[in-house]
């Protein structure tokens, strides 16, 4: 393989692992403060993508506008979904909470189907991001650029939220105790519903950014990259922000360097996730930085 | 085991309920055949994954792959070798499946022994996991089956799958395998065995105390499981006639985690109750994606309405009635027994 096909196949494996990044940060946000892994996450993402191709299609705003309005959109969505389904379950055992999600999942893709059709349909993908650069030898399509950079300053504003603001506070000390958070007087209700708000925003802004790189919509498509983002969150540790990015960032250069080098693997890609998730659950269960959640007796 | 009057009436009943079958098709119709066949598909994988999960607490999301295993084993056993070797067109197969030929029965069980041996390998790293870790693992199981199946293309066909698999599974045959998992599962789940199961599942720290082998019997359990997942994966494969690798997809575990939701976990006969509802159910809900006649305007039919109404129906439950339809409960002889008699006490005071 020659360097520049070389340099190539990074670019492209940092986007998809941002891309992954993104996703696992709300799966990994979630789990902190509820201990519950939130099915309808990738649905999310669906959904914010098909409020970009609405928008600029049926109303014809421009990129920029529609893709603001349909992260809103979104975590509007994320808010719902927690307050219908996982708020009257909070008491309920875990797994009660976790059927509710998958049930939520399928309602999402279900309702997709119905409401947006089976089709998969072309989304607009504005000039200035298909667009390449020429360096040297290596063609850089802007996207795979912009991806990244945008990946960093969310994850940059979101490390801002939670280490800086009240609200940031309020749900790490959610995840360490939620029971004395309540009695410290901070409102526990509103933090998740706030939770749940970022993490969809996010998703829909991986959402948004999938559809440009691989430019189609439709409504199973946010099953596997959910599932597989969550894999990166487990790889990097389930409730830790920067583990779930490192483990996105893991999980995409796996997935296209073990393709890059082994291309009679192709077929296996989807499996990939799926070996290591078993691979790090076997050997290290907690993640690369993940806290040791003890069982209490 | 001990022989009671009880056993006698049990067997009685179910030979009976065999013999009806054997006349069934002289008053139901080929679809209502169909649907009753079905039935008692999902009843046994509804059994089997309530084993799993509802009795032992382990929330295993793999049933899809164990039923695609013991579907494929069964398709390639029961196919005559000169329509195997026509159907393989991308690569031709290769042997010992291409002279494979076995009769239903044996196909069945080698279905079975296939998922078996494959859970048995997935349970070693897979269950040393709790709750949704678990469930996570065994759905990427699933999912590396389901990968591994669309591209070993010489023994599957690849994504091609399988057609024109002979339609061996017959109503009666159906019926006895049904009546099979749900004897062996019953009397796993009420001898001693699933005592221990069920400690396991309340508190797995106190059963560890007591020096139960946690991870032993979760193996155990897992893999019968598995097995009748297989057998009612390959008693599927020769109803449809068709099977793909696609058709294994997460959407098919959900609706045996809905069957046994809906059901009750930890009640046997309500997961024969909630497989037989939610089938008929579902069958019914095609119903709404058709065009319809409503107060004499014409409303089209919504393809995929069907999903929708579906997921409602769990969330509904998972809500409002978590327990489920029989909760633990189980409809036995003698509750039956206690019910007319108390049926019959309260019409003869009535009558007074």
């Amino acid at each position: 393989m020659s360097l520049e096909m070389f340099f190539q196949h990074c670019f492209n494996a940092l986007t998809l692992g941002s891309l992954y990044a993104l996703i696992a940060i709300g799966y990994t946000m979630v789990y902190g403060v509820l201990r519950l892994i939130n099915f309808a996450h990738g649905d999310i993402l669906m959904v914010g993508a098909y409020f970009v191709f609405f928008g600029t299609f049926a109303f014809g705003w421009p990129w920029g506008v529609s893709a603001i309005v349909a992260v809103a959109g979104a975590s509007l969505l994320g808010v719902l979904v927690e307050r219908v389904a996982y708020r009257p379950l909070r008491e309920a055992p875990r797994i009660s909470a976790l059927i509710s999600a998958i049930a939520v999942s399928f309602f999402i893709e279900s309702l997709a189907v119905v409401v947006f059709t089976g089709q998969p349909r072309p989304v607009l993908q504005p000039d200035w991001l298909i667009s390449e650069w020429q360096l040297g030898n290596i063609r850089v399509l802007k996207l795979t650029a912009f991806v990244p950079v945008m990946t960093a300053v969310l994850v940059a504003g979101l490390l801002y939220i939670l280490y800086r603001t009240k609200p940031g506070l309020a749900m790490r000390a959610i995840s360490k105790d939620i029971e004395t958070t309540r009695l410290m007087g901070v409102r526990v209700d509103n933090i998740i519903a706030f939770t749940f708000a970022v993490g969809s925003a996010l998703a829909a802004a991986s959402g948004i950014m999938w559809a440009l790189r691989y430019p189609q919509v439709h409504p199973y498509m946010g099953i596997m990259p959910g599932l597989k983002a969550f894999v990166a969150a487990v790889v990097g540790g389930i409730g830790s922000v920067q583990g779930a990015v490192i483990g996105g960032v893991i999980l995409g250069f796996v997935e296209i360097m073990s393709i890059a080098f082994f291309p009679e693997l192709s077929g296996y890609r989807d499996a990939f996730a799926f070996i290591i998730l078993v691979l790090v659950l076997v050997f290290k269960p907690t993640g690369l930085l993940g806290e040791d959640l003890k069982e209490k007796i | 085991m001990q022989f009671n009057r009880n056993t006698f009436i049990c067997l009685a009943l179910m030979l009976a309920g065999g013999l009806f079958l054997t006349q069934a098709d002289l008053f139901l119709s080929d679809y209502q055949l169909y649907i009753c066949k079905l039935f008692f598909i999902n009843a046994i994988l509804a059994l089997s994954l309530n084993l799993i999960y509802g009795f032992t607490g382990m929330f295993s999301l793999g049933h899809a792959g164990f039923m695609a295993l013991g579907a494929y084993m069964a398709a390639l056993c029961i196919l005559p070798p000169e329509q195997k070797e026509m159907m393989w067109i991308l690569e031709p197969i290769i042997w010992p499946f291409s002279d494979l030929f076995t009769p239903f029965w044996l196909a069945v069980i080698l279905g079975g022994l296939v998922a078996l041996v494959f859970a048995f390998i997935i349970a070693v790293p897979a269950l040393r996991l709790g709750d949704d870790y678990l469930g996570i693992a065994t759905l990427g199981f699933a999912e590396i089956i389901r990968v591994l199946l669309t591209n070993a293309t010489p023994i599957t066909n690849g994504s091609l799958g399988i057609k024109g698999i002979p339609d061996a599974a017959t109503l009666v045959t159906c019926y006895v395998w049904m009546l099979i998992t749900l004897v062996v599962i019953s009397r796993i789940v009420y001898g001693n065995f699933g005592n221990v199961l069920r400690c396991i599942r309340d508190n797995e720290i106190a059963a560890q105390v007591m020096g139960i082998n946690v991870f032993a019997y979760k193996v155990m359990s897992f893999c019968v499981g598995a097995f009748f997942a297989g057998v009612g994966g390959a008693l599927l494969a020769s109803h449809l006639s068709t099977i793909d690798p696609k058709m294994f997809n997460f959407l098919l575990t959900f609706n045996v985690l809905m069957f046994v939701v809906a059901g009750g976990l930890g009640s046997l006969s309500g997961s024969v109750i909630g497989a037989g509802i939610i089938t008929v159910l579902l069958e019914w809900l095609r119903a709404i994606e058709e065009p319809m006649e409503f107060l004499g305007m014409e409303i089209p039919g919504i393809p995929g309405m069907r999903m929708v109404v579906f997921s409602l129906v769990l969330l509904a439950i998972i809500l409002y009635r978590r327990e489920g339809i029989m909760g633990s409960r189980e409809i036995t002889l003698a509750g039956i027994a206690r019910f007319f008699r108390r049926f019959t006490q309260t019409a003869g005071r009535a009558g007074q």
